[in-house]
């Protein structure tokens, strides 16, 4: 069997490079919009659900678990199509984008934060209680510090998913880089190499992320 | 005009319950410490010991009994002591040091960072008195040099030591040590005792909960054998651990002095 001989031709990509630009800069500003607010998020979330009181964190634990147990790409298309039915509300593609994309990421934040704080050893607690520190102080002076060195690597990894998971929100006609490729290739009929630039966008902009992530991992495992 | 009884001891525990689960641990405890008595509490692992300790500055919730130590006192029954009384917790704690068998020291901080922490935090002092009361204290228990260093470049012994000078920071009425020297090299454990020892001379009140009986001997006014939750025996040190009254206490004792033989400590 012979593979069928395709001529690769990237040139006509340049005529769309105004479309691609703006594609890249909605799926950054979708990561970086979506980290902050799904930071803000995690934080409250992780450190609410540290409280004994079960009124308070059953709710939260609903939240983070249906959102770290169902697709993304699910959760994206229920909240488009699904939720202004039961709501009544229309909510707009890009409105409906960033809140999916925010509670997700601030899901697994919330655990992050959680399982930091977690790891802090019950004799820190006990020392900084023996010399009459309340609740609110240890957090603040004893076991932030400690924790949130802990939390930098996982919190680092899982933003660099959170930008390759902005891709699913062209699904709702979001125009992200991935949105724009698609409406190139049904303008020019060459997926092939449509994909391979979106493909290559992606990894310029993580493969360094990644990098410096291992780079601070490092310096932080030294430090200890 | 004098109290008829006498003055009243530092600490005085009445009748103390505490279980974890369905295990009880302390079956109703009592104890006084005169003012600047040093007691120290022997006895096998499991006994409660810790417990008992946890239980005098509040680190763990008893479940019914009475606690003074100094002025303050706290009375307890099932089901009525709950979290919520947080600030009058942690004024009670802050009176009473304590110093852990895993020093527990905070790894973020210099040693002077440690010992400075609870006088600007919790008592709100002033920076500049709070770092020189820190190096006073840290240069009475021989760790003048040490300020600026970070927990992980210190001995176990001198952490140990950081963390008495820590508990001292706040004035504490009370020490409460609980098996300081368990987890040092055995060639760390005299720098450790001799401070221990140091504040006793001092007229510091303490309740030490140790193994090493020569130690008990040496500095404690009275010697405490705890067994299953009760305080077995207690009486003077070479009453308790020469003669001791109670057969348990006698069968710890043996098979203590035993181990140690074989140990060649």
């Amino acid at each position: 069997m012979t593979v069928p001989t395709y001529a690769w031709d990237f040139s006509f990509l340049w005529g769309y490079r105004e479309l691609i630009l703006f594609g890249l800069g909605v799926t950054l500003a979708y990561t970086i919009g979506t980290i902050l607010i799904g930071l803000a998020i995690g934080l409250v979330t992780g450190l609410l659900r540290l409280s004994r009181n079960k009124l308070l964190t059953a709710p939260l634990v609903a939240y983070v678990e249906i959102f770290r147990c169902t697709p993304l790409l699910v959760q994206i298309i229920w909240f488009y199509y699904a939720l202004p039915v039961v709501i009544g509300i229309n909510i707009p593609a890009h409105v409906a984008a960033t809140l999916v994309l925010s509670l997700y990421t601030g899901a697994f934040y919330a655990e992050i934060v959680r399982g930091g704080v977690n790891s802090i050893e019950r004799g820190q607690w006990d020392a900084a209680r023996a010399i009459g520190m309340r609740r609110a102080q240890v957090m603040r002076y004893v076991v932030l510090p400690q924790a949130v060195k802990r939390m930098i690597p996982p919190f680092m990894n899982q933003s660099i998913i959170q930008l390759k998971n902005t891709s699913l929100v062209s699904t709702i006609a979001v125009a992200d880089l991935l949105y724009e490729g698609q409406m190139i290739t049904g303008a020019t009929y060459r997926p092939l190499e449509v994909y391979t630039m979106v493909a290559a966008l992606y990894f310029i902009v993580l493969f360094p992320l990644t990098l410096a992530a291992q780079g601070v991992e490092r310096r932080l495992a030294r430090a200890d | 005009m004098p109290d008829p009884a006498g003055p009243r001891p530092m600490i005085d525990i009445t009748d103390l319950w505490k279980s974890f689960g369905a295990v009880e641990v302390l079956k109703g405890v009592s104890l006084r410490v005169e003012r600047g008595a040093v007691i120290a509490i022997i006895g096998p692992s499991g006994a409660g010991k810790s417990t008992l300790l946890r239980c005098i500055n509040l680190l763990e919730d008893p479940d019914r009994g009475q606690i003074r130590v100094g002025e303050r006192e706290m009375r307890f029954s099932t089901g009525q002591w709950r979290h919520g009384a947080d600030r009058e917790l942690a004024a009670f704690r802050a009176a009473t040091g304590m110093v852990f068998q895993h020093f527990n020291l905070f790894p973020h901080m210099t040693a002077l960072q440690n010992v400075t922490a609870g006088p600007l935090i919790v008592k709100g002092i002033d920076r500049r008195a709070a770092e020189s009361e820190g190096r006073a204290l840290l240069a009475k228990v021989g760790l003048a040099d040490k300020a600026e260093t970070y927990p992980s470049h210190l001995s176990g012994g001198q952490r140990q030591r950081v963390a008495i000078a820590r508990a001292l920071a706040m004035g504490p009425a009370v020490m409460l040590c609980d098996e300081v020297t368990s987890a040092l090299d055995p060639e760390l454990v005299g720098e450790v005792l001799s401070v221990i020892e140091q504040l006793a001379d001092e007229g510091m009140t303490m309740v030490i909960v140790t193994h090493e009986i020569g130690f008990a001997q040496e500095v404690a006014d009275a010697v405490a054998f705890m067994s299953d939750g009760i305080i077995v025996e207690i009486g003077p040190p070479d009453a308790v651990l020469a003669n001791p009254e109670n057969p348990r206490t006698r069968n710890f004792l043996t098979r203590f002095h035993r181990a140690n033989a074989a140990s060649g400590r």
